[in-house]
């Protein structure tokens, strides 16, 4: 019989028995992260599930973060935060409340996600964990309330496909923009309910924060998760953060497992830009120079890390912001904003003109602030560039890279960054 | 047995367009149902009866996990969607909240009556019926009890 799959690993040690791929499971739950969004449903569905006064599986299994909506920008937002608030604390579960940024950088960065865990978030971006080598993945609030009363959720093992790249990536061009690339070949369900294991000598030299834009970017093309083999890299990255890591629970998958495997060179690889309306209507920056751009966003839990600030300041150096375009940064957490302070990117920001706002998903899902009028076009470093997801309806979100974000909003229009 | 009147949508019919973002804020049914599809159609949740289908192309549901979504379009009314397929958490969720799903390939123009056997996972239009991919029973069940909320109750009370 054919080895296992990393995944096929996980859901059997998550099962308590050897599993393939395309097997219904049982699994126990390591990890359920819930945020202000989809949290007060689950917590509805948690109590109409188990009554008023029942109590969750396992509080120390659970977390919860606002990112959202944070600073709370509405009455009803404020009252999201209030209800979650206080089940968190009736059930002595771990509240990071508004304070540390967006979930999908905070749960990483603060340990919760670990190689070999089974780990289930209220939000579709969950996929990001696996660039530690989790199975992690977005579910809905019911589900989310039937693991907040058993611990436990079913699932289809998913098939594997491992998309290999190799070579060097060019100057400028980065994760992201190999990501794009991907989806772009793979189309937005050509990978549905598949693990996306990305692979090859081009991801095993990047580091954790462009890993980490990758597996988030999984779901855009149908992925069940975005995975990784956990390394040394990824094992450094725990080593800081987790005092007690259990380095002999780290799964790998089998050389002769049984998985679809395509293949990108990437030596020649240009930047790349999501067109609107659907993040797989993808074309080389190259085909859209000249594109005129009203507002920029560089941040989100794909690309709002120190090293993408780092790369954008490199780009813009001191030049300003074109005239009449708009920038909004927004760090993914608390400790980005703070590394992006200490090492002066912040006030090169400040300095061109651009608006440097406090951790949160600020206009990435268009439920907050910062959002584009009729008309209006955003280029943005974000995952998603749906009809409206930014603001208006007739607005066009076109999803870059932050080495291309940076060249746009000093020119005002869709720029190749490496003509910089 | 679903009857009821189609509503003809495309391919990749993301959860922005279905209930757009600025809608997240409350948990009231009521104003979900009114901005069903609106990024689409801003006029859908007005014209849509109770019990019409939704008939969509591939990957339907895309985008983010918001159980809002399926929760929306049961709530406008919508008694089934029949898609050539499903994004995953999406698919999920429709169980979960009890808003019927069917993944079949057919030709269907708007407003089509159009008839689908859940346990037998066909949809019929006029004289032609399309064979889909039927549910597992375990999930056929949790449609059945209402959702995935009146299924676990129904568990605990012994009913099952």
């Amino acid at each position: 019989m054919a080895g296992q799959t990393l995944s096929e690993k996980i859901f059997s040690r998550a099962s308590k028995k050897e599993v393939r791929a395309g097997e219904f499971v049982m699994a126990d739950i390591d990890k359920a992260m819930v945020h202000d969004i989809t949290g007060p449903l689950a917590v509805k569905g948690f109590h109409e599930i188990a009554g008023e006064d029942a109590k969750v599986w396992d509080p120390s299994k659970i977390v919860i973060l606002f990112d959202h909506q944070v600073p709370a920008d509405s009455l009803n937002a404020a009252k999201n935060h209030l209800l979650l608030r206080n089940f968190g604390k009736e059930q002595n579960i771990f509240n990071y409340d508004v304070f540390e940024g967006v979930c999908h950088q905070v749960m990483p960065e603060k340990g919760h996600a670990l190689p070999g865990k089974l780990i289930v978030g209220s939000d579709s971006h969950t996929c990001t964990y696996g660039a530690l080598g989790a199975f992690s993945t977005g579910i809905g609030s019911t589900d989310m309330a039937s693991v907040f009363a058993t611990g436990k959720l079913w699932f289809m093992v998913p098939q594997t496909l491992r998309l290999m790249a190799d070579g060097r990536l060019p100057s400028r061009v980065t994760s992201k923009d190999l990501v794009l690339r991907m989806i772009g070949d793979i189309g937005a369900d050509g990978a549905t309910y598949m693990t996306c294991e990305f692979a090859g000598s081009v991801v095993s030299r990047m580091k954790m924060p462009e890993r980490m834009t990758m597996t988030n970017m999984a779901i855009e093309m149908g992925g069940k998760t975005g995975l990784m083999e956990p390394d040394e890299i990824a094992l450094a990255y725990l080593r800081e953060r987790v005092d007690d890591l259990d380095e002999d629970a780290v799964l790998h998958g089998d050389e002769d497992a049984r998985l679809d495997e395509r293949i990108w060179d990437v030596d020649d690889l240009e930047p790349q830009v999501a067109v609107p309306h659907n993040v797989d209507n993808v074309r080389p920056v190259g085909d859209l120079v000249g594109t005129k751009i009203d507002q920029v966003f560089l941040g989100s839990c794909t690309n709002g890390r120190f090293e993408d600030f780092e790369l954008a300041c490199e780009v813009m150096k001191d030049e300003p912001l074109a005239q009449g375009v708009r920038m909004i940064v927004i760090p993914a957490s608390r400790t980005e904003y703070m590394k992006a302070l200490r090492a002066g990117l912040v006030e090169q920001f400040m300095e061109s003109g651009a608006i440097v706002e406090s951790p949160c998903c600020g206009p990435c899902m268009g439920g907050s602030f910062g959002l584009l009028g009729p008309g209006e076009v955003g280029l943005s470093t974000s995952n998603r560039n749906f009809r409206g997801r930014q603001g208006s309806p007739d607005s066009f979100v076109y999803l870059c890279s932050p080495a291309t974000a940076a060249a746009g909003a000093v020119t005002g229009e869709i720029t190749d960054p490496r003509d910089f | 047995m679903i009857r009821g009147k189609a509503w003809v949508f495309g391919n990749d019919v993301d959860t922005d367009v279905i209930i757009p973002g600025p809608y997240l804020r409350t948990k009231d049914l009521k104003s979900l149902a009114a901005h069903a599809m609106e990024g689409l159609d801003p006029e859908f949740a007005c014209k849509v009866q109770k019990g019409d289908v939704i008939v969509a192309g591939k990957n339907f549901g895309c985008g983010s996990s918001r159980e809002q979504a399926p929760l929306a379009l049961r709530e406008a009314g919508v008694s089934c969607v029949v898609a050539r397929s499903f994004a995953r958490i999406f698919y999920r969720n429709a169980i979960n909240v009890g808003l019927p799903v069917v993944e079949v390939d057919l030709k269907c123009e708007e407003g089509d009556e159009v008839e689908v056997d859940l346990a037998q996972g066909t949809v019929t239009i006029g004289d032609r019926t399309y064979q889909g991919t039927k549910l597992p029973d375990f999930l056929l069940e949790i449609l059945q009890d209402g959702g995935l909320v009146a299924h676990r109750r129904r568990e605990k009370e012994g009913v099952l």
